[in-house]
């Protein structure tokens, strides 16, 4: 029997993604594992693999097409087989929860390419935060929420111990996109006039974009983040003499030179190491403490921002770091970053220095509780040993923290040594 | 049509294919001059001589080897056994003879022989004779196992049973063999390996064998007054199980309920469930639940003995549970 290939979720942040090209044609069969197309999502471009084995009937999405998660995206089926029942126009984003009886009947969902299974987005509004195994759900919610591209977590069950279940989904999906809908109705510069007003002075247009999947993500993250973690920051300049002669010396002996965010990540570590209370995770009923280090680093796209990590970076030396930032960076430049690469820090640097930014405050990078915005090396007037005043280099750091896992005093004691460590880095090996 | 009782339409399935089949013959304890302990065979003994209708001592293990025996050596025998609570005397012929000779003669030799009996819990009978045993013999591979729950099912697998070259066990019960049914006049066999939906609907699957059947369409009945469409799936066959036409009826609902008289440890329904929650797990809205006997030899009270089998109630109990709907 012929059946539908529906758009599945291949990142946990998921709901929308671009078919980039179709590695099989029309009639072709293939195999379960095998490459049918490849999409882009939100953060990257991910690999869609066969969930069966069969052939290629019709292609509904072509190459270029956008398709939300659950939507059909081509027709499968036994060689010759009438894909014309199936062959309907591709629904549009906005369609109804419900699905159709064929879908119903045998739905082809590929298992998502997971890697790691750390929550990324925090939940709404005090919802207690817990990994998507630990919380109670039928299999047939999960599986419409992955359809409908909701994310479980937001959703109120109303089963036995709070299971999620069908309904709850559905509900929740139909109060979403019921929201959706009135907010759009009242879009701006619709209102007709009020009589006797006169003409309205016509102005150029505004331009607007629409808002890229990508942004989507960036924007409900950070929301996410900002709304629920109770930020405070602590600032502290430091002084960079010693960091910056320290740099240029190893750059001096190499060909190519090693980035400061390199140096600055592994110091961040040694620090961490000696304050795993700084590497936490805000759980809702539990803080998670890892051993690991995992640190991302802000990097700047041209279409908005990602987070790449370096694993364990207390195991690794500045100059594997270094190696491994300017492959993910590459990597993600091409739009290749696998949710692996980018989701789970414990720790997140952003520097704003190459801008010549004294210094900032950031957001912090779920499901990480600490951030370190790091200004530029400016020289300023300090004041020297004998109350003289002198030139030096300085740079500025800001330390974000969520006071649910870290109090002040935390990370005031970590920044001290970060600090120390900075102005001196061979406090580091102490 | 005629409206047959169970033991009726098991005694004319018998009737049809001694006449059709000299090799068919019955044999077992009372089946020729008392006509069967529970009247299934009888008149037969009068029709077809004490050659092919044959009394046996009471002695399980020796007339069950006996008919293994006769089916190696060419004929087609039918073994009743007054229970299925005695024929575990007969284990060993059935497990360790009758299922196993095909495979280990590589094929040269087939056991066609019929095994039936009442099965299951009746009425005031106490432990050692009223319990299901349906999973002793639905454990072994070799063996088909039928559970009728129905005249016209009976009569037709019945048929089935005999004509089949394989060791088939059938699963009858005392109290179903009073039980009334339409049976079409016209011949017909119920092929093995064939579940049944026994009614539509849409909301959730309940799949049951045997003498349950009854109470679990009483059930779908109440639910219906209710708005609540229940499926009915009717196994018939345990071994071999008709796995897709579960799975095709759960697919459309999303939720399982399996409802059997036997001890829930290791049984055929929590064998199903367990079928059910590997192969349709994606789409399951909650919890496959199991309505089965109690874990407990049957009590001998009247009242223990109701509350240790399944009920209307706590089917509808497990509804409740796989709808999260506490208002049925």
């Amino acid at each position: 029997m012929a059946q539908k290939l529906m758009m599945i979720a291949l990142s946990p942040t998921m709901t929308e993604g671009t078919i980039a090209t179709w590695k099989k044609n029309e009639g072709e069969a293939f195999v379960a594992g095998d490459l049918l197309c490849e999409v882009e999502t939100d953060k990257a471009s991910m690999d869609y693999e066969a969930p069966t084995s069969a052939v290629l009937l019709k292609i509904l999405v072509p190459a270029g097409g956008k398709a939300s998660v659950g939507e059909t995206i081509a027709v499968i089926g036994k060689a010759g087989e009438a894909s014309v029942s199936l062959n309907e126009p591709v629904p549009q984003p906005s369609r109804e929860a419900e699905t159709p009886a064929v879908e119903k009947e045998s739905p082809i969902v590929a298992a998502s390419s997971e890697t790691d299974g750390s929550p990324i987005a925090p939940p709404p509004h005090g919802a207690p935060l817990a990994p998507v195994s630990a919380l109670p759900s039928s299999p047939l919610a999960r599986k419409i929420a992955r359809e409908l591209g909701v994310d479980i977590r937001m959703v109120r069950g109303s089963g036995p111990e709070g299971r999620v279940v069908e309904k709850d989904v559905k509900a929740f999906s139909e109060k979403s996109s019921a929201g959706a809908f009135s907010s759009a109705v009242a879009a701006p510069g619709e209102a007709s006039s009020p009589p006797g007003e006169g003409k309205v002075l016509a102005r150029p247009p505004s331009k607007e974009t629409p808002v890229s999947g990508k942004r989507a993500v960036i924007a409900k993250r950070l929301s996410d983040s900002f709304f629920s973690a109770p930020h405070y920051y602590l600032k502290k300049q430091i002084l960079a003499e010693n960091l910056a002669e320290a740099r240029a010396a190893v750059n001096a002996k190499r060909e190519s030179s090693i980035s400061i965010n390199s140096i600055i990540v592994k110091l961040a570590a040694t620090a961490l190491l000696r304050h795993p209370e700084m590497n936490v995770f805000w759980k809702g009923d539990r803080i998670e403490q890892r051993e690991v280090i995992d640190i991302g680093l802000a990097v700047a796209l041209p279409d908005g921002l990602i987070t790449p990590i370096v694993r364990d970076c207390a195991a690794k030396g500045i100059l594997q770091i270094d190696a491994e930032f300017s492959a993910l960076i590459e990597k993600a430049k091409g739009k290749g970053l696998s949710p692996g690469e980018y989701e789970g820090a414990g720790f997140t640097v952003t520097n704003l220095g190459s801008f010549g930014i004294d210094e900032f405050t950031a957001i912090i990078n779920p499901p990480g509780s600490a951030i370190l915005a790091v200004g530029a090396i400016i020289k300023k007037p300090v004041i020297g040993p004998d109350d003289t005043i002198l030139a030096a280099r300085t740079m500025t750091l800001t330390l974000g923290c969520d006071h649910r896992t870290i109090d002040g005093a935390v990370g005031a004691r970590f920044m001290a040594d970060l600090a120390s460590m900075l102005e001196d880095p061979f406090q580091a090996l102490l | 049509m005629a409206e047959l009782t169970y033991r009726e339409a098991l005694n004319r399935a018998l009737d049809e294919e001694m006449a059709r089949d000299p090799k068919v013959f019955l044999m077992g304890e009372e089946v020729g001059e008392y006509d069967g302990a529970y009247k299934v065979s009888k008149g037969l003994l009068a029709k077809y001589g004490p050659e092919r209708v044959r009394d046996t001592p009471i002695s399980e293990l020796g007339f069950t080897g006996l008919g293994v025996g006769a089916a190696i050596a060419g004929l087609r025998p039918v073994v009743e056994w007054m229970t299925h609570n005695f024929a575990l005397l007969a284990l060993d012929q059935v497990v360790n003879n009758a299922a196993k000779m095909r495979q280990m003669s590589g094929g040269q030799l087939s056991v066609p022989i019929v095994f039936r009996g009442p099965n299951g819990p009746a009425e005031y009978l106490a432990a050692q004779h009223s319990q299901d045993l349906a999973a002793y013999w639905a454990h072994v591979p070799g063996l088909k196992v039928l559970a009728p729950a129905t005249p016209s099912d009976a009569y037709g697998l019945l048929k089935s049973a005999i004509r089949d070259d394989n060791p088939v066990v059938i699963l009858e019960s005392e109290i179903m063999y009073s039980w009334k049914g339409e049976v079409p006049d016209k011949e017909f066999l119920v092929p093995i390996g064939e579940a049944q939906v026994a009614r539509e609907g849409t909301d959730l699957t309940i799949i049951t064998y045997s003498k349950p059947l009854k109470m679990v369409l009483e059930a779908a009945d109440r639910l219906a007054l209710k708005g609540v469409k229940a499926e009915v799936v009717d196994l018939r066959s345990l071994r071999p199980l008709d796995e897709e036409r579960l799975y095709a009826s759960v697919r459309k609902t999303g939720r399982c309920i399996v409802v059997e008289e036997a001890w829930p440890v290791a049984s055929v329904g929590s064998h199903i469930a367990w079928l059910v929650s590997k192969n349709c797990f994606d789409i399951l809205d909650a919890q496959v639940e199991l309505v089965s006997g109690e874990d407990v030899p049957m009590p001998y009270s009247h009242s223990l003995e109701l509350a240790a089998q399944p009920s209307l109630e706590k089917i509808i109990g497990a509804v409740r549970r796989v709808l999260y709907r506490e208002d049925l």
